[in-house]
Formats: structure tokens, C-alpha cells, sequence
């Protein structure tokens, strides 16, 4: 069973068809991207899997549970995490309370427990911290804890919003364009994460325009044009179809 | 706490519990106690805009909502008379029920649209209050309020106890507050306050987030009516009109938005200048001859200048919200606080 199948999953926005029937399966371990052109319906089949729209044909299904209807939150708390195309951080908190804040479906503490500190909610706070920590060593993020997350350079903050992320212990991990603005030096140490964070064992599945990127570091990748999906497949195969080099250069006789 | 502060932490603790003793004006020490409802006030408010960032321009609504449960259950109005100290947990839970009916409709809204619906929930309420006269009189409200009593001895017309009881309760307010601030709920209204569809992804219900910063922020008015109703000895609709709700708002802007110090700064300097500077200037004017003068009438306008002020030269307020980073000492050698302190508050997420 794969991690995640989309099947015949379809999304308009008015007359526009943003996503259209499209299927894949992604599976468990392995690190999936998804590329397109500008406007292909990449991050609206984000938002469709985190449930921020809902489908209005075929399902999404996540380790064999369909998630049609459920909302964001609950989808969140099933282990999909994500990052953003535009970093949303929590711009006025500290690193390590975006990080926290990150890991709230993972903690317990009722409103009681906040309101009067009680021991239990003390212990959960404290391996709390300690997790958020770890977690942003593992993004090298750890001098920065204190920092408000506004303050941190561009990269920076790119790798926190992964950290936060990881802080729900997901099993599908999102990035929206991680490489997006990035310098080559910052793009290699981006691959060498995503391949660290696959190795714990979380599923990657990313969008994004940089091919090399792509190329280097998926095992597995889909073609996105016009809201349809055109090739799927290993990342040298995909770069040979026709029709995926037809959609980013266009068609010989009309250029 | 470092060693200075907390040392001027415990002076001002001392000078605060002796005050009455000390200051025999009783005048003085009614000051301080109404000052004391507006601060347990701002407390409450500061969960709703500072922490979670749900703009309420209605708040006066659950203070109106706390002093008239303390005036139908504890006086002649109904042959009620639930003591006073049972009152300070009853009170706050039904202004917190309130607050989760009101804050119900509200949760699709956002920034300037929620605004507007807690500013009608603002006007809805004090307005029941004075059309339901069968219960609560009208216009004329509700008098002769049961007098709270500890061990037998009534309270009498002296401020002190009430003080006493204000000091308290502001202590319980601030303790609340910084346990909220430092939990998984606080966590979650701030990330609302920053990035709404970012903390959806995270995990939060953001609907029975918003609806806990509305109960609490209201449970706090629940507090400050009973203790404010039953010192005032009267409870009437035209004491929770708008500007109430403003003053309070403003009590925030001054201080600090989200700063629960800062928050205390702001609510006592409004309510010095407010109910003692202007007033005794007033004094002081009339004795020197100029009989036409009174001050209090320019309230507003000093409102409105602080706040123009402040956001034009401090939008962060005086003790604007500063990262909790004692426990990251070696983080704080690098960190930029410099940029932080410029930092302008950028309201409710997009």
C-alpha cells in the first residue's frame, strides 16, 4: 500500500480547472517531487492533501484512510507536515516556540494543564523543548533558538520551516519550492537534509522549479501542465518525454 | 528573574501591601482599587488581542456581563445573595460561557470584520442590560449590592478591602497569564495571531483555540465586574458604554500588546491620568482662579494623542513583548535585539 494515493482527484476555481483528474501514488521511504510550469496546479494538490481545499472528484487517500472532508488540523495530526512557497513562519516567536508550536499535535496538555502548569503538562513542556532542540540542531538552527523567527536570514528561516515541520513527527513531509531562492552553496546543503530527513524515515515529497535539484535528489517524479498530469516517472526518464520538455520550452513549430 | 529585578520586584510587592497603611487618604487607595479592576481588565483583554490576536472592540460587553451577575445574584434585585467570595467563581465562568457565545459567530472573521461584530456585541449588550428593566431596572441599574465580608466583618465604605481583594486577584491574573503564555495553548493562540493557515497546518483546532482566548479573556471581566460592582456599591448600563471598551484597548497600545508587564504599565498610567491627574488638575486650576477649566473634558482628546503617539514613535508599546530567551543565554550573545526593538506590530494574520 502506498503512503499517499491520489486518484482522479479534481479541483476548479470557478471556470478555471486548476487540478484535473489527476493520480499518483507516493511510497513509503522514498523521496517524490512534482515539477510544472508556473501555474501547473502544484501547490493547489498541496492543498488538497492538506485539506485546506477539498476535492470535488476522486479521493486522496493517506496510508489507506481516505481523507476526504477531514479538516486541516485533523489531516495535520495524521502526520502530514509541510512547509510554504512564501515562508509562514510565526514571524514574532522564538525559533524554538515556532518549533513547539510546530509540535502541537504531538502534545497533550489540556487548558488546564496550561492554565495551572500542572506536572504533567511540566514534564511534556520540558521533552518538549528538549525534542524542538534536537530539531533544530538537526537543521544547524541551534545558536538561533532564542532568535524571533523574523529575524533570521532568508536560509535560515527556509530550514526552520522544515524543522518546524518535522517537530509533528510526520510521516509525509511537504516543501513547497524549498530551493526557492536559494544560493547553490544553501541548495547543496538542502539536498544533504532532505536526504537526512528520508533517512529518518520520513516520506519527502516536494515541488520544485530548480531541475537540478529534482534530478539529484528524487527517486521519483511527476509531471504537472495545465492542471494535468503529463509524465510520471524516474527523474532521467521524465527529462526525455516529449511532452514534459514540450510544456517548459514549448512546441518547436509555434516557438 | 535576574537579582535587581527581582529584588525591585519584591520592593514594589512590599510598598504595594503597606500602601493603605501608609497612605491613610482614602481617596488614594480608591483610586488605586478601581485602577486595579482596569489592570485585571487589560489582563483579560491582552489574552484576547495580545496573546491570540482577535481584535475586540466589544471587551466592555463581559465586564457588564461580570458586574450584573454579581448585582441579580447578590442583592435585594431578586432576594439573591450568593456571597461575595463564591461570586468571584461564578462570575467568571458565566462571563466565559458568554464569551464563547459571542466568540462563536466571530470565527470565520478576521482583523477589521471582527472588529466590527465585537464593536455591535459592545453595544448589544450594555443595551439588554438597560431594556430588560424588569430585571435589571433600566436606566437607573442596580443599587444596594450585597457587602462582601471575611470572617464575619463587613467591608464596610472604606476602598482598603477592596483593594486588598483587587491586589489579590491581579496576582492570580498575572500568575494565570504567564502560565498561559508559556503553554501549549499560548503557543497556539500566538501562532494564530501570526499566520492563521500556518497553525491550521500545524495541528490547531483553530476554532476551539479562538473560543478558549474568548472564555478566558472574558473570565478575567468576570473578576474585575464583581470586585468593581460590589466596591461601587451600583451597577448601571451606562457604565460600560464603548469607551470602555476603548480605554482598555488603549491600556494595551500604551503598554505594550502582549507584554503582560507592559500591559500593567499602560492600565495604570491610563487610569492615573484618567481618574487622578486630570481630576486634581482640575482642582488645582479652579483654586487658582480659573473657574472655567476642567480638564477631564480633554480625556479623549489625550487618548487619542497617546495613541497617535505611540504609534507613530513606539507602535511596540513601552514594554513591547521581548523574546523569552533566559534560557538561551548563548543565543542571546548573537541575537539581533536591536532589529526586535524596531519591530512594528503588524496586526492580525493576513
Amino acid at each position: 500500500m502506498p503512503l499517499l494515493e491520489l486518484d482522479s482527484v479534481r479541483k476548479s476555481f470557478g471556470g478555471l480547472v486548476a487540478v484535473k483528474d489527476v493520480s499518483f501514488a507516493i511510497e513509503a521511504g522514498t523521496i517524490a517531487a512534482m515539477i510544472g510550469p508556473n501555474g501547473a496546479g502544484k501547490s493547489t494538490v498541496f492543498n488538497l492533501i492538506t485539506g485546506i481545499y477539498v476535492p470535488e472528484g476522486g479521493t486522496i487517500a493517506f496510508e489507506g484512510r481516505k481523507l476526504g472532508g477531514l479538516r486541516t488540523h485533523r489531516i495535520a495530526a495524521l502526520g502530514i507536515a509541510r512547509t510554504f512557497q512564501n515562508i509562514r513562519l510565526f514571524a514574532f516567536m522564538s525559533a524554538v516556540d515556532n518549533v513547539l508550536a510546530g509540535r502541537h499535535a504531538r502534545m497533550h496538555a489540556t487548558m488546564f494543564d496550561s492554565l495551572v502548569h500542572t506536572p504533567r503538562q511540566r514534564a511534556e513542556e520540558r521533552a518538549g523543548r528538549e525534542r524542538a532542540r534536537e530539531l533544530l540542531r538537526f537543521v544547524d538552527l541551534e545558536r538561533h533558538a532564542g532568535d524571533y523567527a523574523r529575524n533570521l536570514p532568508y536560509g535560515s528561516q527556509r530550514r526552520l520551516e522544515i524543522a518546524r515541520a518535522l517537530a509533528s513527527d510526520p510521516k509525509l513531509l511537504l516543501l513547497d519550492e524549498p530551493a526557492a531562492g536559494m544560493n547553490p552553496r544553501e541548495k547543496e546543503e538542502l539536498i544533504a537534509l532532505i536526504v537526512r530527513i528520508r533517512d529518518l524515515g520520513v516520506t519527502v515529497f516536494l515541488i520544485e522549479h530548480d531541475m537540478a535539484l529534482v534530478m539529484n535528489v528524487s527517486e521519483r517524479v511527476t509531471v504537472l501542465d495545465y492542471g494535468e498530469k503529463i509524465a510520471e516517472g524516474a527523474p532521467a526518464d521524465v527529462r526525455r518525454d516529449e511532452r514534459v520538455i514540450e510544456a517548459y520550452l514549448g512546441r518547436p513549430d509555434v516557438a | 528573574m535576574p537579582g535587581a529585578r527581582r529584588i525591585g520586584f519584591f520592593v514594589l510587592v512590599a510598598a504595594l501591601l503597606v500602601f493603605p497603611f501608609a497612605d491613610r487618604n482614602n481617596s488614594h487607595v480608591d483610586f488605586l482599587a478601581n485602577a486595579g479592576a482596569f489592570i485585571l481588565l487589560a489582563l483579560g483583554l491582552n489574552i484576547v488581542v495580545g496573546f491570540a490576536g482577535l481584535l475586540d472592540l466589544g471587551y466592555a460587553a463581559f465586564f457588564a456581563i461580570g458586574s450584573y451577575s454579581y448585582a441579580m445574584l447578590a442583592s435585594q434585585q431578586f432576594g439573591l445573595h450568593v456571597p461575595f467570595w463564591l461570586m468571584l467563581l461564578v462570575a467568571p465562568v458565566i462571563a466565559a460561557i458568554f464569551g464563547v457565545l459571542l466568540g462563536a459567530p466571530t470565527l470565520r472573521l478576521r482583523g477589521d470584520y471582527l472588529a466590527i461584530v465585537t464593536l455591535g456585541f459592545g453595544e448589544i449588550v450594555p443595551q439588554t442590560f438597560l431594556n430588560l428593566a424588569q430585571f435589571t431596572n433600566g436606566p437607573n441599574g442596580i443599587s444596594s449590592l450585597d457587602q462582601p465580608s471575611l470572617f464575619g466583618r463587613p467591608f464596610g465604605f472604606s476602598a482598603t478591602p477592596y483593594y486588598y481583594v483587587l491586589l489579590g486577584l491581579i496576582a492570580l491574573g498575572i500568575l494565570i497569564a504567564r502560565n498561559l503564555q508559556n503553554s501549549r495553548l499560548g503557543r497556539a493562540w500566538m501562532a494564530i495571531r501570526e499566520d492563521e493557515l500556518a497553525a491550521r497546518h500545524m495541528g490547531i483546532n483553530t476554532t476551539t483555540t479562538k473560543l478558549a482566548a474568548f472564555a478566558l479573556g472574558a473570565s478575567f471581566s468576570g473578576l474585575a465586574g464583581v470586585a468593581y460592582a460590589a466596591k461601587l456599591d451600583l451597577v448601571s448600563p451606562d457604565q460600560f458604554q464603548f469607551n470602555v471598551s476603548v480605554l482598555v484597548l488603549s491600556m494595551l497600545v500604551l503598554g505594550g500588546m502582549g507584554n503582560i508587564w507592559g500591559v500593567i504599565v499602560g492600565s495604570f498610567i491610563l487610569s492615573f491620568v484618567n481618574s487622578f491627574l486630570l481630576p486634581q488638575s482640575t482642582t488645582l486650576a479652579h483654586a487658582a482662579g480659573f473657574a472655567n477649566v476642567d480638564f477631564t473634558n480633554y480625556r479623549f482628546m489625550l487618548y487619542g494623542v497617546i495613541l497617535v503617539a505611540m504609534m507613530l514613535f513606539r507602535p511596540e508599546g513601552l514594554i513591547p513583548s521581548r523574546q523569552r530567551a533566559a534560557e538561551f543565554h548563548e543565543a542571546l550573545t548573537d541575537a539581533p535585539v536591536a532589529a526586535q526593538e524596531q519591530a512594528e506590530y503588524e496586526g492580525p494574520p493576513r
